[in-house]
């Protein structure tokens, strides 16, 4: 689409350049305008022939659904999230995730607005943008930046884009809830933002980024990424495991018990994820068109197969249906779902749910035991093995049916190769290749900050205060009075 | 006088509530307990952990009644409470030296 709107560009410059001598050829014609408005009915490049309100006005629809999508997820995190994790943690440390999550948002907004918005979606190198371009949101106006959506105020756009960057650190938590202290957490979530998700959410899905196969027609790694597989699942995923492998496990973990605290809560929490995951999904398309639809329905027949067949592993093998394993069926599926929704047929939905109840469940029943980290409350077992396998099964199902960006109809990927690797079978070395990145640099990164944060203000609370619980020891409150 | 405590399974409240008002008692401390006798406990499965839960909510019942309605009340509580199952609980009866009713200082029976 940039391509398209570069010539139009172009084209238009040569145009006004000429019309600028004869001042009432300015006027956009009725066929401009009829251009136009069939340009945003189809999600097409804008007529930019008209010197007018026409070209820099976003469109109203496009405007309403992504901010839509925006408080859908932004609700993920605030409370479907904390409710989530907060559900399963022990009632001591009911408050602590809510205040880390909360803690994320205001920390990550502040980073988004300072440099952060700039560092993922202006156009520096492959692997990260200007720090300055956009920097405290300079120029981001309710125009459109027409590099990612012509329709779409940038203003939108960049809020959009950062309740993303919210959630996806407030994932990791999972992993190292109930012992990390308040201070290590806020710490280590602002160098990591810097570290690791600025330069890869630019790699995925910024303008000229190393790894963004469908929007850059140089993209080096041809592979393709939906709503986040990569940036979001696999990044805190594998982060996560690294992270509550330096941390150490809970005191007492094994021996004492360790049930989590309220089911109801974690349900609701899981009920209201599944709801924000449509702006997360379909909200991806950044255009209320054919893709956002597609990425609805299978983001629906994903999720609601996972959570099926999760529970009924657990009936087979001996033990009853539980309300977690309809939780975390649920969230895998969604989790898996993710990198593919746009890309992937009703059938491919069907797999990639049946695949999602299976594999994680896999990796909270056995992997974890066998291998004996804490991850609490299984952010590794549910987001990094659920997204490493949505990552890859992406490049197995992708349908180019389904979404013509995957075809030569697009110029970007006509011209970096992209439409025949998804016609000819060969993208799933391309999506392994984006794997691999993803997991190296999250390793690494993860295990630097890590170590810097227990070098400045050390990673775990005291032992008085993990066993007093975190809410009244961090906080100084209660969730649960009476 | 003669303190009543009775531990019940939960759903049992009610039927027990009535039986004692049946029989002239008329007031009663009712509070949520957790603890286990000869009935086992169960196992929660999380992912995969179990966890045995050795610990089962009851409710306990304490009632301080006059030495004469000692028998009358353990029976409405016995007669009400049996299922005939494992886990129906126990019934404890203790000595009380004396009762105060904090609004009247009457003592005794009287203020029981």
């Amino acid at each position: 689409m940039k391509k398209i709107f570069l010539l139009l560009t172009f084209v238009s410059s040569l145009f006004l350049a000429t019309a600028s001598l004869r001042a009432e050829d300015k006027k956009p014609t009725v066929d401009d305008r009829l251009t136009d408005i069939e340009a945003y009915i189809t999600n097409g490049a804008r007529q930019t022939n008209a010197p007018t309100a026409l070209a820099t006005s976003p469109g109203p629809g496009h405007n309403a659904w992504l901010m839509t999508s925006s408080a859908l997820v932004l609700f993920m995190t605030l409370p479907g999230l904390f409710l989530f994790y907060g559900g399963l943690v022990r009632r001591k440390n009911m408050l602590s995730v809510v205040a880390q999550c909360f803690g994320i948002a205001g920390l990550v907004t502040i980073l988004w607005v300072l440099f952060g918005y700039s560092a993922v979606f202006s156009s520096g190198s492959p692997y990260l943008g200007s720090l300055s371009k956009f920097s405290f949101l300079k120029d981001v106006t309710s125009a459109p930046n027409t590099d990612y959506a012509g329709w779409v105020s940038q203003s939108v756009y960049a809020m959009y884009q950062l309740m993303f960057a919210i959630i996806t650190p407030a994932l990791i938590i999972g992993a190292i809830a109930e012992r990390m202290k308040f201070s290590a957490i806020m710490l280590f979530v602002g160098l990591w933002m810097v570290a690791v998700y600025f330069p890869l959410a630019h790699m995925v899905w910024g303008v000229d980024g190393l790894m963004n196969g469908v929007w850059n027609g140089d993209a080096k790694i041809k592979a393709i990424d939906f709503a986040g597989g990569t940036v979001v699942h696999m990044s805190s995923g594998w982060s996560a495991l690294i992270l509550c492998l330096i941390l150490g496990p809970r005191i007492g973990f094994g021996k004492q018990p360790m049930q989590p605290h309220s089911m109801a809560l974690c349900a609701i929490g899981t009920g209201m994820l599944w709801v924000g995951w449509y702006g997360f999904n379909a909200g991806s398309a950044v255009a209320a068109d054919g893709i956002a639809a597609s990425a609805f329905m299978t983001t629906t027949i994903a999720a609601a197969v996972a959570s099926f067949v999760w529970p009924v592993i657990e009936w087979i093998r001996g033990g009853k249906p539980s309300i977690l394993g309809f939780c975390s069926g649920a969230v895998a599926g969604l989790v898996v779902i993710t990198p593919a929704a746009g890309f992937v047929s009703a059938k491919g939905a069907m797999i990639i749910g049946v695949l999602a109840g299976v594999v994680p469940y896999l990796a909270c029943a056995f992997l974890k035991p066998m291998l004996k980290y804490d991850d609490a409350l299984d952010t590794f077992g549910v987001h990094a093995v659920g997204g490493t396998l949505g990552a890859f099964i992406t490049g197995v199902l992708a349908n180019a049916d389904v979404n013509s960006n995957l075809t030569a109809a697009n110029g970007y990927a006509k011209s970096n190769g992209l439409d025949k690797l998804v016609a000819g079978g060969g993208l799933w070395i391309e999506q392994l290749k984006a794997m691999g990145v993803t997991i190296l640099l999250s390793v690494v990164g993860t295990v630097v900050i890590a170590y810097i944060v227990k070098a400045v203000v050390g990673l775990r609370a005291t032992e008085d205060v993990e066993n007093q619980g975190l809410d009244v020891a961090e906080h100084g409150e209660e969730a649960y009075h009476g | 006088m003669k303190k009543i405590e009775a531990v019940i399974k939960p759903f049992k409240l009610e039927e027990v509530k009535d039986a004692l008002h049946d029989v002239g008692i008329e007031g009663m401390t009712v509070s949520e307990v957790k603890g286990f006798g000869r009935q086992k406990g169960h196992t929660e499965i999380y992912r995969g952990s179990e966890y045995t839960v050795d610990f089962l909510p009851k409710i306990k019942i304490e009632l301080v009644v006059a030495d004469a309605k000692v028998g009358d009340a353990t029976q409405a509580i016995i007669k009400a409470a049996k299922t005939g199952k494992i886990g129906d609980g126990k019934i404890f009866v203790s000595p009380v030296e004396e009762a105060i009713r904090i609004r009247t200082e009457e003592k005794g029976d009287a203020a029981v």
